[in-house]
């Protein structure tokens, strides 16, 4: 039954794009929020263990090499909310009914890409999924045919295909030594011999390939344009959960099922990922544009994903686990702020915006639901997975990397306070005094995102019991 | 000379080709030829399949889905082609130096590894292998050209219309 996940939005594609059946193209849209409202009730369902085991035991169809785990359904998850936010901006951005018809068909490409990349369980599998993602972004990037989009998207273009080259020559040395390229056939074989220098080059090829697809410093140089130069509704997807499952869940996904944690691997995750916190957090404090500001924010959140993996524990990977959930959830929101101001005063330059909270009100308030979770403010759901991240790197000894991942959260704090105060706190500028909320479908998925953000962290206790610390099982 | 070292070098010399030449459509061409060595490869390797695949899609299809895109967008004309080409030889004169002695530099290096090519599976059916073996590769490669195939309708198709 899990391959349904794959099959469904592969061959709602194909039924709506069927000629003869271009009558029910109107139904698109519609047909999009019941798949990704099902996925989101699904996975809830799912992380129960006895639902998950007769879930996956039915057979189906198609005998797909996939299964599913707690962090798969993390990812999953976010994934579908993401997925779902996104079509209500982008039914409030774009006019033309063909327009819509094509970005909803990529969206479910996406779908169907996220879902086969955290099922599979097979190196070039992964990598196939990688692909149909990584295309689908391109597509979706210059989907305005912007120029400025165009060049980011061609930025990414490159540095994702030498990702996309790295992760194929670490994948061909690992099918040349083990002969297959099943995550437990190589784990197996790698497992049981001395690190030799074509399993180091693997690692270390794939590594770098997960740090280009994610944005890590020092492999960010895409990031920021991209994020900032695309539609608005597609920064809410790419800030969301795009680069996370492409980058962050790959490399999650690959050393702990495949490679193993290492201690030389665990201390370069935890190197790289303080530098990314630290660079993308002051590169952020320097921005005058909301976007871009937002943009490299998101290098120095995955960064403390970074971290909770270094740590090479259960908790810090629980930890890290969580982050992905919790940055899908706030900078989603946050993109969604953006895009609803962009609508509305047709600028996301701070300088010249200012006291839209008062025109705004549901975009100011959800806007500080959203800052404070991201600098990891109690009680909500961003300060819980730092402080899994943080008690699993004082537990482990790293009690530098701790120290420091604590006072760069003040940076998080100080450039999105700051990014509050020039946006929606002081004195409405007075080109804007007539502007209002950008509609209701804005409205709507902020308060859904903050309340997201606010049920997580008060019943914290449940979900740390029910969906985060299962995650332990999950490490080999 | 080694048959493999004649085709390895009508490879690079395809390649070369491929993202030198100043027409969009002699690079599709190229790839195609590229592709077309890399059958040769595969099939001298006993990866049968793998090298029918490679003719078919790579060598096939893949150039067929260029030369159509290329043939809806608007061409350069002849000085913007010849100030692309001075602009890119000026910009990455270096890269053909760094191959060259990173070329050097390598065969100075001797890396004894022992990786031992897996035997020559049983012959089995396309249908057993794709469909039995690797129905997730086959599916994903699907999808995979339907996204490229949506990218050509939306950035090229749509702007046509225009």
């Amino acid at each position: 039954m899990l391959a349904l996940f794959i099959t469904v939005p592969f061959f709602s594609i194909l039924l709506f794009n069927l000629p003869f059946l271009s009558f029910i193209r109107r139904a698109v849209v519609a047909w999009a929020y019941v798949l990704f409202c099902s996925q989101i009730l699904l996975v809830l369902r799912l992380f129960s263990p006895n639902f998950l085991a007769d879930f996956a035991s039915r057979t189906h169809f198609f005998n797909f090499n996939i299964a599913l785990d707690n962090l798969s359904l993390i990812v999953m998850l976010s994934s579908a909310i993401v997925l779902f936010i996104t079509l209500i901006v982008a039914s409030y951005m774009i006019e033309s009914e063909k327009k819509r018809f094509n970005f909803v068909n990529l969206l479910l490409l996406i779908q169907a890409g996220i879902n086969g990349l955290v099922l599979s369980r097979d190196m070039f599998a992964l990598y196939i999924f990688l692909e149909i993602v990584a295309i689908t972004s391109y597509i979706l990037i210059v989907f305005d045919k912007d120029i400025k989009a165009l060049s980011a998207a061609f930025k990414y273009v490159i540095l994702s295909t030498v990702a996309s080259v790295l992760m194929v020559a670490s994948i061909g040395l690992l099918l040349l030594l083990c002969g297959d390229t099943k995550f437990s056939s190589i784990h197996a074989l790698i497992g049981g011999q001395q690190p030799n220098l074509i399993v180091m080059s693997a690692v270390a090829l794939f590594i770098c390939a997960a740090f280009i697809k994610a944005g890590v410093v020092p492999f960010h140089g895409w990031l920021p344009d991209v994020y900032s130069h695309s539609p608005a509704a597609v920064s809410v997807l790419l800030a969301g959960i795009i680069s996370k499952a492409l980058g962050i869940y790959t490399l999650m996904r690959v050393v702990n099922d495949v490679f193993g944690m290492n201690p030389k691997v665990n201390s370069a995750l935890l190197f790289i990922g303080t530098v990314s916190i630290a660079i993308g957090a002051l590169a952020a404090l320097v921005q005058k544009d909301f976007k871009k500001m937002l943009s490299f924010s998101s290098i120095s959140q995955i960064g403390y994903i970074i971290l909770g993996l270094g740590s090479g524990t259960a908790l810090g990977f629980a930890g890290a686990a969580f982050h992905i959930f919790n940055h899908a959830m706030f900078k989603s929101l946050l993109f969604v702020n953006s895009a609803a101001i962009e609508k509305m005063s047709r600028t996301t330059h701070m300088e010249n915006l200012g006291g839209l909270s008062k025109t705004m009100p549901v975009t100011g308030f959800t806007s500080v639901v959203g800052f404070l979770s991201a600098a990891g403010i109690p009680p909500l759901a961003g300060f819980w997975s730092k402080l899994l991240i943080v008690l699993a790197l004082i537990l482990t000894g790293h009690t530098v990397y701790a120290v420091l991942a604590i006072a760069l959260s003040a940076l998080t704090l100080a450039y999105l306070l700051s990014m509050q105060r020039m946006v929606f706190f002081g004195k409405l500028n007075e080109r804007f005094t007539g502007i209002r909320e950008a509609g209701f479908g804005f409205c709507f998925s902020a308060g859904l995102l903050a309340a997201v953000i606010i049920i997580v962290g008060i019943l914290y206790p449940l979900v740390l019991s029910k969906f985060i610390l299962p995650l332990a099982g999950v490490i080999r | 000379m080694n048959l493999n070292i004649a085709i390895l070098i009508i490879l690079m010399v395809a390649a070369l080709w491929t993202t030198m030449t100043r027409s969009l459509l002699r690079a599709a061409i190229g790839l195609a030829f590229m592709s077309l060595a890399l059958t040769l490869i595969m099939f001298r390797l006993n990866s049968g399949l793998a090298a029918v695949f490679e003719l078919s899609v790579c060598a096939g299809l893949i150039p067929v889905l260029f030369v159509s895109t290329i043939s809806l967008t608007h061409p350069l004309t002849k000085q913007e082609v010849m100030q692309h080409m001075k602009d890119r030889i000026r910009r990455f004169w270096y890269l053909p130096l760094i191959i060259v002695i990173a070329g050097i530099a390598l065969s100075f290096i001797t890396v004894t590894l022992n990786i031992k090519l897996p035997p020559k599976e049983a012959e089995e059916s396309v249908r057993a292998v794709l469909w039995n073996g690797r129905p997730l590769y086959l599916v994903g490669q699907i999808i995979v050209l339907l996204a490229g195939a949506f990218g050509v309708v939306i950035l090229f198709k749509e702007s046509e219309e225009k």
